[in-house]
């Protein structure tokens, strides 16, 4: 029973591992400025925390095949512990965590405590059962007022997120269902839901943040490579939950000046 | 301590009502909990089975279920988390064996309050009752999943399910809150008043620390749980807005104004996680038991067990933080509640440690709860080290709310917590019901469920990293989510087998109530308390004898003593530690 029990564990721990260590399934291609060092702390944590699973996995499965029952052959030792073993291991544990910690957080301060720079282009997100909609400020730079009343989900874009027509400076705002973005440019989001949370995830761009009632959310992240990149709704937000989904197109600035040019003049 | 007993005994009841229904018992009560907890196992397992079968194929027609439609995955979602997480993982190992044997363990004729705590699991039955009422109203069963986020949860208007379903399900859980309350009380009371002679807190078993500490987390827990959820009946039905700013749903103004959404998160995290604690610490305390007296060796630093238990306690009011970096809550106190939560890292690791410990150097034997115990170390340490990842910000930016989280808490919340259910149950029932359970189903049981369980749950983690988002009811609209589809048909058979291999627990379960072989007062071998009364204890647990206690719990293996284990009532004179 010993050797099954360590078998089992010791194969399970096989298979959990080199699956991970394979990356048969692993994080999407990263397509920002983030992403190699968001990557990095996830292959670190992966990296230290593999080591610990398979050391107590391992010596878990050992031990209860070592030390089975033989009968008058097994000698049990008498003892209730060992403090200098458990400050060892209550300190290692502690630096190893709390260390590992320290690492990743400057990647999170540069993420989320700075705001966006100059020159970042804005973009409004708007959430709503079960669509995403991206308003761009046009050639004011400038986002115009929406107003809750003339919302109307039915017509799409502009109409959906309730734009208000008479503002001027809504004149020229676009609104679309999939986003646009220059590539190398740092993108300034404004994230916004109308109904219920919603959470605005773009894996290739490693970036995930909600969109909540009542909350005008800033953050930003820097596309850096063209392409087409999927958008999921990453908070529940009603039966449409699993298809609230869109796109991200990433291109080069003269084509997304040239596409936000024809949007303005579709108008 | 000794005044107490007179205080509390009660003379047996006669008749079928007072002795199985409303008992003051609260052995037949611990039963009533785990029996209760038994038929909530089960219906969350179906509803899991459901689910995993609409992801796999939509559009599947099943018999006497019919087609599955999206908002009827979400319904089936929620239930599953809520049956599961308060109706299973709360109340069998704490409300269930805790109430049966925190007072003989601790030498005492019954719980402190005893009309208390009939009460209180009649009001858990009632909630029961009413969460399941929630499937049968026009709309169904809600869909806002067992974390009810508001605006989601607070607008009728917002998905099917919202209406009654909603109300329905929020008034059983804040009636969930006040039993729970009740249980807490009567536990802390009952483990501060009733021990017998002899028993200090530091000769406590582990399990009496564990159903203790985790009272205390239920009784500071709950409270901000009920709280919030009336309030959220509040915003649903009388047009208050604490949750609820100004909202437009699918193009209707709605009359709300100035709520934040944030609230509901904090007031049910704070609730939340220490809710996750409650869900394990007993079967923490049940496993440090097991492995003490199945490899025959006292518990390797049973101080450092006991305090640990008391930093994972204390910390876990501090971390509810970290379900909520991604939310809009201001990233510099995420920065906080991630280093606390690193830091409740460390007290669970001195708990594995010390677990490994206790096996090393012992004579391990291998009946079935020992290896339910030796199968909860597995999965703590698998679940508990998906941990680091998601305490951290910056990993929840491509982790949070994908599969990974689910495999994350599954793992260790879930199945870690019913492996020690399952332990408890092999260990303890021969004590409850006077026979033994059959080894071998127990043994096959073991292997397929701990196979089978790894087969679902730690694939769920390679599929988070891929971006596969949590609560989707199927994968067909997102394209980088369609290649992920055969891994999660392979964790959909995962499920069918170790759901199939459930009904050979249960079939053992019942077939050994009535046909097993008699059991011995200590079949075990075991030093705690509640093994020197008869099998199964009488009335008043002791048969009008008071225990004096005169040494520790896991006295195992001492040298010089004529058996290899002293049990904690045996003479002072056997000489012990």
């Amino acid at each position: 029973m010993g050797l099954a029990l360590l078998a089992v564990i010791w194969l399970i721990t096989f298979f959990s591992t080199y699956f991970f260590a394979a990356k048969t399934w692993w994080l999407p291609h990263g397509a920002a400025e983030a992403a190699p060092w968001i990557d990095h702390q996830f292959a670190l944590t992966y990296f230290l925390m593999g080591i610990v699973f398979v050391a107590a996995q391992g010596a878990l499965g050992l031990f209860v095949w070592q030390y089975r029952d033989r009968g008058t052959a097994s000698k049990v030792e008498y003892s209730h512990g060992n403090t200098t073993l458990e400050l060892l291991w209550t300190g290692l544990t502690a630096v190893l965590f709390i260390g590992l910690n320290l690492m990743g957080s400057g990647v999170w301060a540069s993420e989320r405590f700075e705001p966006a720079k100059a020159g970042a282009i804005p973009v409004e997100v708007t959430g709503m059962q079960f669509a995403w909609y991206f308003r761009y400020a046009g050639a004011d730079g400038k986002f115009g007022a929406t107003n809750p009343k003339l919302m109307d989900p039915s017509a799409g874009n502009e109409a959906a997120i309730g734009l208000e027509t008479s503002d001027p400076a809504a004149k020229d705002d676009v609104v679309t269902g999939t986003m646009y973005l220059p590539v190398n440019r740092q993108v300034d989001l404004t994230l916004r839901a109308v109904d219920v949370i919603h959470s605005f995830f773009v894996p290739s761009m490693r970036f995930k943040q909600d969109a909540v009632p009542g909350l005008a959310i800033h953050m930003h992240f820097t596309p850096t490579e063209v392409g087409d990149y999927e958008i999921a709704c990453a908070e529940l937000c009603g039966l449409g939950h699993y298809k609230m989904h869109g796109m991200l197109k990433v291109v080069s600035q003269a084509d997304f000046d040239k596409w936000l040019a024809e949007r303005e003049a579709e108008k | 301590m000794a005044t107490g007993e007179i205080i509390h005994a009660h003379a047996a009841p006669q008749g079928f009502i007072r002795k199985y229904v409303f008992s003051l018992d609260h052995k037949v009560i611990g039963l009533q909990y785990y029996f209760l907890a038994l038929i909530a196992v089960f219906v969350g397992m179906a509803l899991s089975l459901l689910m995993r079968i609409h992801m796999i194929w939509p559009t599947a027609v099943l018999p006497l279920v019919g087609e599955i439609k999206p908002e009827t995955y979400l319904s089936l979602l929620t239930m599953h988390g809520t049956i599961m997480v308060f109706f299973v993982l709360t109340t069998a190992p704490q409300s269930g064996f805790g109430n049966y044997f925190l007072p003989i363990q601790i030498g005492a004729p019954d719980m402190a309050f005893p009309v208390l705590n009939m009460l209180s699991y009649w009001t858990t039955f009632v909630a029961f009752v009413i969460l399941i009422a929630a499937f049968f109203v026009p709309g169904g069963a809600p869909l806002h999943g067992w974390t009810g986020y508001a605006p989601l949860s607070a607008l009728p208007t917002a998905g099917p399910g919202q209406q009654l379903g909603a109300d329905l399900w929020i008034t059983s859980i804040a009636i969930f809150c006040i039993a729970s309350l009740m249980g807490a009380l009567n536990f802390i009371t009952t483990t501060l008043d009733l021990r017998a002679k002899g028993m200090t807190m530091m000769r406590m078993p582990l399990t009496c620390w564990a159903w203790f500490i985790t009272a205390i987390l239920g009784l500071l827990a709950f409270g901000v749980l009920l709280s919030a959820g009336i309030l959220l009946l509040l915003d649903r039905n009388l047009g208050t807005s604490f949750y609820v700013p100004l909202v437009v749903v699918n193009g209707q103004v709605m009359g709300h104004k100035g709520g934040s959404p944030l609230l509901w998160q904090h007031l049910f995290w704070f609730f939340g996680h220490p809710e996750v604690y409650i869900a394990i610490l007993p079967s923490m305390g049940v496993t440090s038991q097991l492995l003490s007296t199945f490899s025959r060796k006292p518990i390797f630093g049973y101080r450092a067990m006991v305090y640990a238990l008391m930093a994972i306690g204390l910390l876990g009011f501090m971390v509810w933080g970290h379900h909520m970096f991604m939310s809009g809550m201001s990233p510099y106190s995420a920065f906080a509640f991630s280093i606390m939560t690193m830091a409740i890292g460390v007290p669970s690791a001195i708990k594995t440690f010390n677990w490994l410990g206790t096996l090393r150097k012992g004579r391990v034997r291998f009946h079935t709860p020992m290896l339910f115990a030796i199968g909860f170390v597995s999965l703590f340490v698998s679940g508990g080290l998906s941990g680091p990842f998601l305490a951290q910000p910056v990993l929840d930016i491509p982790l949070h709310d994908t599969a990974f989280v689910v495999g994350h808490f599954h793992l260790i919340m879930g199945v870690a917590s019913i492996f020690g259910i399952f332990g408890a149950t092999y260990y303890w029932f021969p004590k409850m019901f006077g026979r033994m359970m059959n080894e071998t189903l127990g043994k096959i049981h073991f292997f397929v469920t701990l196979v089978g369980t790894y087969s679902i749950f730690m694939p769920m983690h390679y599929l988070g990293m891929a971006g596969q988002t949590r609560r989707y009811s199927q994968f067909t609209e997102v394209a980088y989510m369609q290649r992920l589809i055969p891994l999660n048909t392979f964790i959909t058979f995962a499920a069918f087998i170790t759901i199939a291999v459930q009904f050979v627990f249960l079939f053992n379960l019942f077939w050994s109530m009535f046909k097993g072989p008699k059991a011995s007062d200590n079949p075990w071998e075991a030093t705690t308390v509640e093994w020197t009364t008869t099998t199964p204890p009488p009335h008043d647990n002791f048969g009008g004898k008071t225990p004096v206690v005169n040494h520790g719990p896991y006295e195992y293996s001492v040298p010089g003593a004529p058996r290899d284990y002293i049990m904690q009532t045996d003479p002072a004179t056997v000489k012990a530690h």
